[in-house]
């Protein structure tokens, strides 16, 4: 079966959704960027949907479960280009993503996790006093 | 009303969910519908044929190119043959399921589209047509 490549960039993981996705592929990624989150130690999770025309609900759940499997696992996720067309429609279908973070593009998504691990730098150097 | 296209596409697996996806996009862009309003109604399409595939056991799906005063439209007709449902009401509602999903396909479909009915019984199967127009 075909799989969506999940890199690793430092301390985060980058995933970029370039095909349409059927249901076991969205589930495939899931179980995936869990296991890849603790065998790494990666402390964020970049997913870029620019190329994705649609979210439906299943996708939508996809993205939520991610965030809140990552989160328990002491990781970030931040969902980046989501496309506006694709925003409204999700929002008037009556998925907020209320749990997921969100950025306009990778650069700003990176920004995001690259403060969050600066920010857990300075706390473990403050430990170390 | 007058149909200028139809196509019809099983719905027996889940890739068959992204080639329905495909298909009502090819006639959204055919009719010249907005980027948004083809969004909606991908997106609708998309959780009718999951609905289809999981809830009614497969089936398949009528997608049509429909003219009416001088408007075009896309007009998808989903079709099983699956147990049916009893309160059509209560499954329109948000957050209703009856299996593992979100339960936001019905009731979000109906708000993704300009028209939306449903006609099904248990027993008998189930049959939601929606359209969106130009």
């Amino acid at each position: 079966m075909d799989r969506i490549p999940i890199l690793k960039f430092g301390h985060a993981l980058l995933v970029t959704i370039q095909v349409d996705m059927h249901d076991r592929l969205a589930t495939a990624l899931e179980e995936d960027l869990t296991a890849r989150i603790v065998t790494h130690n990666a402390r964020g999770v970049l997913i870029d949907i620019s190329a994705l025309e649609v979210v439906d609900s299943f996708i939508g759940r996809m993205l939520d479960n991610i965030a809140a499997v990552s989160r328990i696992l002491d990781a970030d996720t931040v969902v980046v280009g989501m496309r506006p067309a694709v925003a409204i429609t999700l929002v008037e279908l009556g998925l907020s993503l209320t749990g997921v973070k969100t950025a306009l593009n990778v650069e700003r998504g990176m920004a995001m996790i690259h403060d969050r691990l600066a920010g857990a730098e300075a706390d473990d150097a403050d430990d170390e006093d | 009303m007058p149909t200028t296209k139809t196509e019809r596409v099983g719905i027996k697996v889940s890739d068959d969910v992204v080639r329905v996806r495909q298909l009502t996009r090819a006639l959204a862009v055919e009719v010249g519908l907005s980027l948004v309003d083809q969004t909606k109604i991908v997106t609708a399409s998309s959780e009718l044929a999951r609905n289809t595939l999981d809830y009614g056991g497969g089936g398949e799906v009528t997608a049509e190119i429909v003219e009416q005063g001088g408007r075009r439209g896309v007009r998808l007709t989903f079709d099983d043959k699956g147990p049916g449902i009893a309160d059509i009401e209560q499954a329109l509602k948000d957050g209703f399921t009856s299996g593992k999903g979100m339960g936001l396909g019905l009731g979000g479909s109906k708000r993704l589209c300009n028209e939306f009915s449903i006609v099904s019984a248990p027993g008998t199967g189930t049959k939601v047509t929606i359209a969106r127009w130009k």
